[in-house]
């Protein structure tokens, strides 16, 4: 059998190295929010002869809108933010790019207003806290059974932000590089996240519960190692499959569910590896008391057939 | 086969029968304008939010004025010709308004957010305070009469919800009202003080402009008490002016706070290609299934059909609007599924290892597994129920509460169908010779439990 759980500290090693994966970039480059999260607008048009970048954003700027952000999404077709526009402001944009560039369409038009934006903030913030405990309440309740509830809720949680850091780290850095923006598709595929490495991590746990029951083991680490082989396949087959969808959305639709099914492509796979490696073996690092080992030269033998 | 899988088999027969009458009628379309209702943004549209200004009304009478102007925008926006428009209140002091497939969009702006109050002008006197509208004639001041000893200005509000638009002898258009009874005791006082002087009418604190764009400011000649008439718009003019008077004023002033509109073209290509995305995500898993669990993969993929049809028809009935990211959500649903299915087989191929027989392995991994199939599936709809919350509460976003209902509905399906699908297809083979191969269900056997 597999041996999951004597390579504890190293998995929570690997769990401190994403952390800072994930912590850094934020810090160092922040999330590039969306229109949605800062107010104002984002105008998308369709231009029938070429136009370049720069010659767009230089009559963008001379139009009167210095902050305004181009971007080309292909073909003639440009995402031009700026400030809330009003219908007659957008209208004058509109017509002053047609007299220098010739014919547009409009093919979408999206405006927040400062009160919105603020608001929609507050509340995905509200609804990821909400998420988080939610979870950790949920999975004590679930297993109240076992020796320690809120044990295995924190861990589970633990095991949650680290699945949902790795997408935001991504998330920072593609801001960075490529300029993709936080919307709201991403906070959906970030709560996506927080049900599925849940969901994995109940399975786990659910199993650990049971081989504990049946006292398969004195040696709480050896049942906890028992039950994630027991689930390993099932953990990985439902990822897959999982990940087989959300590919073939990623491939076929991309444009506004890109975001999303990219956060649910890293968060599936860092969810499997976080509910069969992180989660269970840091439930045994605290039911064993373990945590000094963390801060010892050697780490403690791990006991495990 | 007992009696309880005869009654489960004829049951899952029905629905599915009444299923797929229900997603693939003839001569219909499964997605778009007579199947599955479609979000804007896969068909087009404009999403507007408007946010009600209730500093002006009374303190208790908000909810009733949002009420009022959600009731005015409702004719308005059947005037514009819309079809299946959708107006909702958001929150307290919100107005939703969804107009699918809209394309003259500003037209419709204007239309739906006008206060459309018709206000009356007298011209002001040298040095005679502030003016509230100037134009070419001078500057002007509310007209106002003396009613049940109040003082009161003079404006549409008086007018008879029956206006109408029509030619007079000579062919010019005019636009005939009627004036309630405090209105017209009003504009005879006003008549008889203004009498060969000029009345201004005014529309959203501008002049009302006539064809000639001139500001219609007629001279009023006799005194007039129940009725009156505006001369000098154009007939299209006429007519919405008419339209937007009759069907009322909205008792509050809405700022548009959110706008968000799209065009159809756009939608169209993103319609094939979620249904593709979902036909090849389908097909990839059923795949899966099958090399990996042989015969119960096939029974698996045979309730995952099952399981698309069933859905697909209940957002039919109930209905569900499905956006693009509505779609997304089922089409990972789909992925998700078939995790109920992997927690029995894996069960099952464990109490098959340990020398049980299919029968009992069936029963055993079904019973075993379902504790944790119910436990997890309970955390996914934690995580929707919040989205739901999330996407309904500032900025009513219909992808995110799209996806947070067909994710929703699609996981309580599964849980069906493993359960009920899959347990009685899985019967229905016990006693058949298939049962004995065991290779069939990936355990070979020689391999004991390691």
């Amino acid at each position: 059998m597999i041996n999951i759980v004597g390579k504890r500290l190293w998995f929570l090693l690997v769990l401190w190295v994403v952390i800072l994966f994930g912590v850094i970039p934020l810090a160092i480059f922040g999330l590039k929010p969306g229109v949605e999260f800062t107010s104002g607008s984002v105008l998308t048009v369709k231009f029938e002869q070429t136009v370049t970048e720069s010659d767009l954003k230089q009559e963008v700027i001379g139009t009167g809108y210095p902050e305004a952000i181009i971007q080309q999404t292909g073909g003639g077709t440009f995402l031009i933010r700026t400030k809330e526009l009003t219908g007659e402001e957008k209208t004058a944009l509109e017509s002053a790019l047609t007299t220098r560039f010739g014919a547009l369409t409009e093919t979408e038009f999206d405006s927040v207003s400062p009160l919105v934006a603020m608001e929609t903030t507050r509340n995905t913030v509200i609804a990821i806290g909400i998420a988080c405990v939610g979870m950790a309440l949920y999975i004590a309740l679930a297993f109240r059974k076992m020796p320690n509830p809120f044990r295995c809720g924190t861990c589970a949680v633990i095991g949650l932000v680290h699945d949902i850091l790795i997408p935001i780290g991504v998330f920072s850095i593609l801001g960075r590089t490529l300029g993709w923006q936080i919307n709201l598709m991403f906070i959906t595929g970030i709560l996506a996240v927080v049900g599925y490495s849940i969901n994995n991590n109940v399975v786990v746990f659910d199993r650990i519960r049971e081989n504990l029951r049946k006292g398969i083991s004195r040696d709480f680490a050896t049942v906890v190692n028992h039950s994630v082989v027991e689930t390993l396949s099932r953990c990985f087959n439902t990822s897959l499959t999982t990940i087989l969808t959300v590919l073939a959305l990623l491939l076929f639709v991309g444009a506004s569910i890109q975001n999303f099914a990219v956060v649910l492509l890293i968060g599936i796979i860092a969810g499997t590896f976080s509910s069969t490696c992180i989660a269970p073996n840091l439930l045994i690092i605290w039911e064993k008391g373990e945590w000094g080992g963390l801060f010892r030269r050697r780490p403690l033998p791990a006991k495990s057939q | 086969m007992t009696r309880r899988d005869k009654t489960f088999l004829a049951i899952i027969s029905i629905l599915i029968i009444l299923a797929l009458l229900v997603v693939l009628p003839i001569n219909k379309g499964i997605l778009g304008k007579r199947g599955i209702q479609l979000g804007l943004d896969l068909q087009g549209g404009a999403h507007l939010i408007y946010q009600a200004d209730l500093s002006q009304v009374e303190s208790g009478t908000g909810a009733e004025a949002v009420n009022g102007a959600i009731a005015v925008i409702e004719k308005r926006v059947n005037a514009l010709g819309v079809s299946e428009p959708s107006i909702q209140r958001l929150g307290e002091d919100r107005i939703v308004v969804d107009l699918p497939g809209i394309t003259e969009m500003e037209k419709a702006k204007k239309l739906i957010g006008q206060t459309a109050i018709l206000e009356f002008g007298e011209l002001m006197e040298e040095g005679e305070g502030e003016a509230k509208w100037t134009d070419d004639l001078g500057n002007w001041k509310p007209t106002t009469a003396v009613v049940d000893g109040e003082e009161k200005e003079l404006t549409s509000a008086h007018f008879k919800e029956n206006t109408y638009v029509t030619t007079d002898n000579l062919g010019r258009v005019i636009l005939v009202f009627e004036w309630d009874d405090t209105g017209s005791k009003m504009f005879e006082q006003i008549t008889t003080r203004l009498m060969n002087k000029p009345l201004g009418i005014f529309l959203g604190n501008q002049p009302l402009l006539g064809e000639d764009g001139r500001p219609i400011a007629p001279i009023v000649r006799s005194v007039i008490t129940n009725r009156g008439q505006i001369e000098g718009l154009s007939y299209k003019e006429a007519t919405e002016l008419s339209k937007l008077l009759n069907a009322g004023r909205i008792p509050v002033p809405l700022n548009l706070i959110r706008e968000q509109t799209l065009s159809p073209i756009l939608g169209s290509t993103f319609v094939s290609k979620s249904v593709m995305a979902g036909i090849i995500g389908l097909i990839l898993v059923m795949l899966f299934m099958m090399i990996y669990y042989r015969l119960p993969g096939v029974v698996a993929s045979g309730a995952l059909m099952f399981y698309v049809s069933v859905v697909l028809a209940i957002f039919k009935t109930i209905p569900v609007t499905l956006s693009l990211a509505g779609i997304g959500g089922f089409v990972v649903s789909i992925g998700m599924a078939v995790d109920a299915n992997v927690l029995i087989f894996e069960r099952m191929k464990e109490e098959l290892r340990l020398g049980r027989t299919l029968a009992a392995a069936v029963d055993a991994g079904f019973s075993r597994a379902w504790p944790a199939i119910r436990d997890s599936n309970i955390t996914t709809f934690i995580a929707t129920g919040i989205l739901y919350w999330l996407g309904s509460s500032v900025i009513a976003s219909a992808p995110v509460m799209g996806f947070a209902l067909t994710l929703t509905i699609g996981v309580a399906i599964s849980m069906l169908t493993a359960i009920t699908v899959t347990r009685t297809m899985l019967r229905t083979l016990i006693g058949t010779g298939l049962a004995q191969k065991t290779s069939l269900f990936t355990v070979y056997s020689g391999k004991g439990n390691d």
